[in-house]
């Protein structure tokens, strides 16, 4: 607040609605009560900004994280301009209609996945209305696109690990989504892991899509939650997933995004804690080939006292165009002392032609943490570590192809899903084979 | 037996302040199953003298040859160089995420041999060699050098040695900054290769600790890029009396 009090005094420059703006903005940020639910505050927002001069962001970005628009109404959202700070780096060209549901007629009707399950014994799957008082436990969207998806999504799955549920690697919940053609789609999932349940859940996204998706993760009380989202779509399906993760008191999450296969991959996860000691662990892992555009938002938002966040991005990319984003928000709240949280993103760049943008941010208001810190670093490959695995007799190719999986497998081994392991292990290798390196 | 020789070697390397000659004219002959051990002050080019054997891109050579039994060791690539025999010990050996020393070892071995090693001996092997250097077997699932203390990733040098079996084994400043137990667990490592037989050994050091384990034949000083002084065993003596000092240079911070 001193630093806004400041602006108001010394800069002139700035127009009187702006300065407004930001002191109504700092206002509600204070207003906000996490611990009420992780809906109240965030909803709450939606009336202090719904339509007035944030719209759109364009020309007044939002200084912070905490003062993004989060509202179920398609309408409350502008229309997508692609000027605003969450879409300048989408093609929204290539969305094929996500981007404009609501505007000229534009709908999104098409038919949602095929869900086929496979579980354990103890965990129910169930096909659910829109009415079931389950959705909306987690979360709201944060952008118009995931808007449009809650507005129109017919039926959603819900997962969910009965209290002390005893899940582990080898009794995992996989929904295989299979996508049903390229009319534009919404789907909703809700992941509910009770108190004290433990297990793993895969999202296997594949088949041809134009899909806007609602992720929900509710992980209550001490339960110990691995999600794992597979994108592995064929080469012209779009899919824009928000996933929406809220952890509660001494709760772990570990939230793995895996984006492989389609033309546009948007995924958004947002992890909110609703208690203290909770810890969340967000990995990602993309290989972006010419012509593809993976963009990995994320958020993690730190409003309770104690709480963990260990954030762990990896890419790699090739062939001309190949396209990767990463941003990577963490705000600490005031009110969140003793909030220890780190991210990490890295790129590694294999060709000419491709490119990787990397937005880590960090929004800290209070000094009462144990840790905070975020590193991002693009290169193509270390010439000192060629140099060293050369050194041992190793030929250059096979050197880089050592790197590369070594690179991606850092975030393979973290899954601790042997299966999951192999077969993402695979796929890299695939896409290994077809770089000329 | 085999010879690597270097003659009148110059390297230069390029800084923000342009070309700076390094070596000025080096010129060894090492036979296999002899030791040498090339002493100097910091910046006197003994690194360098290892990174350009094994073929680093940072140096650039600029006249001189090193040839290993007649074949122009300066026409190869970095991996062809190891395998034809020659290993470099790394000073600062660097991490490699995500690539498990396992996994990391029998590349390096099937690179080396040109075939993969048959798996029962090479796991028993390299077990072994790893109980000789005292490393907790743990260490073979973890990534390559990841976390390892300046003494661990100085050991799994030695075991790269062990197992690798090369011609010539070039040691840079293996010696320092271990401790004297981590010193002889690594100096038993490199007598053992020795004693095996057909090893030539070029131990760069900068402090004589080392050669109290390892018996040099031959002891050559560095001075600014060239040899200033060469003799026996006794010359290593002299210098830990001695110091430096007597060449007249001042120590530089470089390396």
């Amino acid at each position: 607040m001193t630093e806004l009090t400041e602006e108001k005094t010394t800069g002139e420059v700035w127009t009187q609605g702006f300065i407004k703006g930001m002191t109504e903005e700092g206002e509600s940020l204070s207003e906000i009560n996490p611990e009420s639910g992780p809906l109240g505050g965030a909803a709450a927002k939606a009336h202090s900004h719904g339509g007035d001069s944030h719209g759109g962001g364009v020309g007044v970005p939002d200084s912070s994280r905490a003062g993004r628009l989060t509202s179920y109404k398609l309408a409350d959202f502008p229309v997508i301009t692609g000027r605003e700070e969450e879409w300048r780096f989408t093609p929204l060209k290539r969305m094929r209609g996500l981007d404009r549901v609501g505007v000229k007629g534009q709908e999104l009707n098409g038919p949602a996945p095929l869900v086929e399950v496979n579980k354990p014994d103890g965990v129910t799957v169930e096909t659910v209305g829109r009415e079931d008082s389950r959705i909306g436990s987690a979360g709201i969207p944060e952008d118009r696109v995931a808007a449009a998806a809650w507005e129109n999504f017919a039926e959603a799955t819900v997962v969910t690990l009965p209290a002390e549920f005893v899940g582990n690697s080898e009794n995992v919940t996989t929904l295989t989504l299979t996508g049903q053609g390229e009319i534009p789609a919404a789907s909703h999932i809700v992941v509910h892991a009770k108190k004290f349940a433990t297990g793993v859940v895969v999202l296997d996204h594949r088949g041809t899509a134009v899909l806007s998706e609602n992720v929900e993760i509710l992980v209550e009380d001490g339960a110990n939650l691995t999600v794992v989202s597979i994108q592995d779509w064929n080469d012209d399906a779009v899919h824009a997933s928000a996933q929406h993760i809220k952890v509660g008191r001494d709760a772990k999450v570990k939230h793995v995004v895996i984006n492989l296969g389609g033309n546009l991959l948007r995924t958004t996860p947002a992890a909110r804690y609703s208690g203290t000691g909770a810890e969340v662990e967000m990995y990602g892992l993309y290989f972006a080939d010419a012509g593809q555009h993976l963009e990995q938002r994320l958020f993690v938002d730190h409003s309770t006292k104690n709480c963990k966040s260990r954030v762990t991005y990896k890419g790699a990319l090739q062939g001309e165009n190949a396209h990767a984003v990463w941003i990577g928000d963490v705000l600490i709240r005031k009110q969140a002392e003793g909030t220890d949280t780190y991210e990490m993103n890295r790129n590694l760049i294999l060709t000419k032609g491709a490119r990787a943008d990397s937005v880590p941010n960090l929004e800290i208001e209070t000094g009462m943490i144990e840790g905070a810190g975020h590193a991002s670093a693009t290169g193509r490959f270390d010439d000192e570590q060629l140099f060293y695995l050369q050194a041992r007799g190793i030929d250059e190719e096979s050197a880089r192809r050592l790197v590369v999986r070594g690179f991606l497998n850092e975030v393979i081994q973290q899954i601790k899903v042997p299966a999951l392991e192999e077969r993402l292990r695979e796929t890299v290798e695939r896409e290994l084979e077809a770089t000329a390196l | 037996m085999s010879t690597l020789e270097i003659k009148d070697l110059h390297v230069s390397i390029e800084t923000e302040q342009g070309v700076k000659a390094i070596l000025k004219g080096v010129s060894l002959t090492i036979n296999t199953g002899e030791t040498h051990a090339i002493m100097g002050p910091n910046g006197s080019g003994k690194s360098t003298l290892a990174a350009t054997i094994a073929g680093h891109p940072r140096y650039t050579v600029d006249s001189g040859s090193i040839t290993l039994d007649g074949e122009d060791v300066l026409q190869m690539s970095v991996d062809q160089r190891a395998r034809a025999g020659l290993f470099l010990a790394m000073q600062y050996p660097v991490e490699i995420p995500g690539v498990t020393m396992t996994n990391f070892l029998r590349t390096a071995k099937t690179a080396i041999d040109g075939e993969a090693p048959k798996l029962r001996t090479w796991t028993k092997d390299v077990k072994a060699a790893m109980a000789k250097l005292r490393i907790e077997p743990e260490f073979a699932e973890r990534n390559v050098n990841e976390g390892f203390s300046g003494g661990e990733k100085k050991r799994h040098e030695i075991l790269q040695l062990e197992l690798l079996h090369p011609k010539f084994a070039i040691l840079d400043e293996t010696d320092s900054g271990l401790d004297v137990d981590a010193l002889k667990i690594v100096s038993e490592g490199v007598n053992r290769s020795i004693e095996t037989g057909g090893l030539g050994t070029v131990l760069i050091t900068h402090y004589t600790r080392i050669l109290r384990y390892i018996k040099p034949d031959f002891v050559h000083v560095f001075v600014d890029g060239a040899i200033a002084e060469q003799g026996g065993p006794e010359l290593a003596d002299r210098l830990e009396e001695e110091g430096y000092d007597r060449y007249q240079v001042a120590e530089t911070a470089s390396a």
